[in-house]
């Protein structure tokens, strides 16, 4: 029985992937369609281009830029959210403009910053903290502002200090929130390492894709487009796995919360 | 994309709490605004950053008031904003039909769960290659990338908005025999309708991004095609004028469809709990 249900959901999860990839495999092996190569094709690309030498060459880079302006954003959002969502008269003060620069598409600021910073790795790094700040700055000053009352006020009665408030309930308190902003802030720097290297760069995944589309080396450029996908899929399934490990207290709290109504 | 404004609406104080924040000067956004301001005029004459790359605001926006008077800059505002439209609209549309049939039919989501999964986080201009060489430089390249971006946003509300049914009241429909569009019609929409609202506010502002991003990059005629113009030509302070632009839209998009929301759903009673979703 348990065999049963275990392969019905391994039915359920791949019938459909493997379905549609089956078609495409189908419909497109003897494509004579410029635009539309045959699924062996491009597979074959897949394996002979990221599979070798152009992993290190243009995969990494990307990576790293993507993770460094990631971090960095992560931290100054959280720092700068902590100190907004504390301080009413600067959260209140800040509003408007923030307001404006969480508004602006963050890749009209790619020829921006081209202009400003060149278009160097500090550039490209700098394109993405650009986008991904805000999502977790905005959370955080959401999330520490929720934060419970009676906790606020159980920590101020019992003389707890600044550092340990933050420390042990201000920052536990709006850690879903927080989380909630890193998951956007990770698919839209996404998006900025894939723009800002299509715009101007030298190497990265970005730039091999457009080459690859100028040149019109289209099976080389759909192998590419597979790779981003598989890119995006992966670092949220990662992103899924390190939030339930964090914040496993807190998935549990609520799932019991439903639980009993 | 936008928790914040997500969980707004739902934290309207109570009653004491307006008249205590009616007798506090509301100082402190303008303060915010003008200090903004000085920076931006002050930082770019001093030459801080970048040399003299930056123009200070006070040219930007001069040079704002000279472009609003030129036809071009209203006629790529328009582009921008029909390919907006329609890209939002389509997106919309096919996300709430298959979101209320695959949330209808449990096989169904059962065997598109994985595939939604792997589909949702590729991100849009991941296609802006595929794009540019299958439907080319026009208005429909910006339209397929929107549907794309958009679609994924406002199925996954709609799929959390069906499982967010009342058993109870999904179960009282069937036993009084509604008709399967009796039920869509009376059970699953009404539930549906917060979450389907959220969808589509965070479609629009991820509709916009790409309806720029798109123009910049492909080259379709609009705003984001004037920015990519006054950079690879040099005009800085037309760039930062147009760059403001954008903002204003986004401000315009975002701050629109919160008023809009609060008004269709003012009546819902679980527009709170919409907050939590996502």
């Amino acid at each position: 029985m348990n065999i049963l249900n275990f392969l019905r959901r391994v039915l359920y999860a791949l019938g459909l992937p493997a379905a549609l990839v089956a078609l495409w495999w189908v419909t497109s092996v003897n494509s004579t369609s410029y635009y539309f190569p045959p699924l062996p094709d491009v597979l074959d690309q897949f394996g002979r281009l990221w599979l070798a030498g152009r992993f290190a060459d243009d995969v990494v880079p990307s990576l790293v830029r993507l993770l460094t302006g990631f971090l960095v954003s992560a931290v100054i959002g959280v720092a700068l959210g902590v100190a907004l969502g504390l301080t009413d008269v600067l959260r209140r003060g800040a509003e408007p403009v923030l307001e404006f620069l969480r508004a602006l598409p963050p890749t009209v600021l790619v020829p921006v910053i081209a202009i400003v910073a060149g278009i160097g790795d500090g550039a490209k790094i700098l394109v993405i903290v650009s986008g991904c700040v805000w999502p977790v700055l905005l959370n955080t000053v959401e999330g520490v502002r929720a934060a419970d009352d009676v906790m606020i006020d159980t920590c101020r009665t019992y003389g707890i200090t600044r550092g340990a408030r933050l420390r042990h309930m201000v920052l536990p308190a709006a850690a879903p929130q927080i989380a909630a902003g890193l998951r956007q802030a990770l698919s839209i720097g996404l998006i900025l390492m894939v723009i800002g290297e299509m715009f101007a760069a030298t190497n990265g995944l970005g730039f091999s894709i457009v080459q690859f589309q100028r040149t019109f080396a289209i099976p080389q450029m759909w192998s590419g487009i597979i790779l981003l996908g598989l890119i995006g899929f992966a670092l949220s399934a990662l992103f899924t796995v390190v939030e339930k490990r964090v914040l496993g207290w807190y998935l549990g709290l609520r799932e019991s919360q439903k639980r009993n109504g | 994309m936008k928790v914040l404004d997500a969980t707004r609406p739902g934290k309207a104080p109570a009653a004491p709490a307006p008249r205590r924040r009616a007798a506090r000067p509301r100082i402190a956004p303008l303060v915010g605004i003008v200090l903004a301001a000085l920076a931006a005029e002050i930082v770019p004459r001093t030459g801080l950053i970048a040399g003299d790359a930056l123009p200070p605001l006070s040219s930007v926006l001069a040079e704002l008031g000279r472009q609003a008077g030129d036809a071009a800059l209203w006629e790529a505002l328009g582009r921008t904003v029909r390919t907006w439209a329609v890209g939002l609209v389509v997106a919309v549309v096919a996300g709430v039909v298959v979101g209320v049939l695959i949330g209808l039919v449990p096989i169904l989501r059962a065997i598109t769960a994985s595939t939604v999964e792997f589909l949702r986080p590729i991100p849009s201009v991941a296609l802006i290659p595929a794009v540019i060489l299958v439907f080319g430089t026009g208005f429909e390249s910006g339209v397929v990338l929107i549907v794309y971006a958009g679609f994924w946003q406002v199925l996954v509300q709609v799929l959390y908005g069906v499982q967010d049914i009342d058993p109870v009241a999904h179960d009282t429909a069937r036993s009084y025999r509604f008709s399967v569009w009796g039920r869509v019609r009376y059970v699953i929409w009404p539930t549906a309708l917060p979450f389907v609202f959220t969808g589509i506010r965070l479609a629009a502002s991820v509709a916009l991004v790409l309806a720029i991003t798109g123009e910049l990059v492909i080259g379709t005629p609009g705003i984001g095609q004037l920015i990519s113009v006054a950079q690879s030509s040099g005009a800085t302070t037309e760039m930062f004028a147009l760059v403001l632009v954008t903002g204003v839209l986004g401000v315009l998009v975002n701050t629109g469809f919160r008023y809009a929301e609060r008004a269709v759903l003012g009546w819902h009673p679980s527009v709170r709990r919409s907050a939590g979703a996502r």
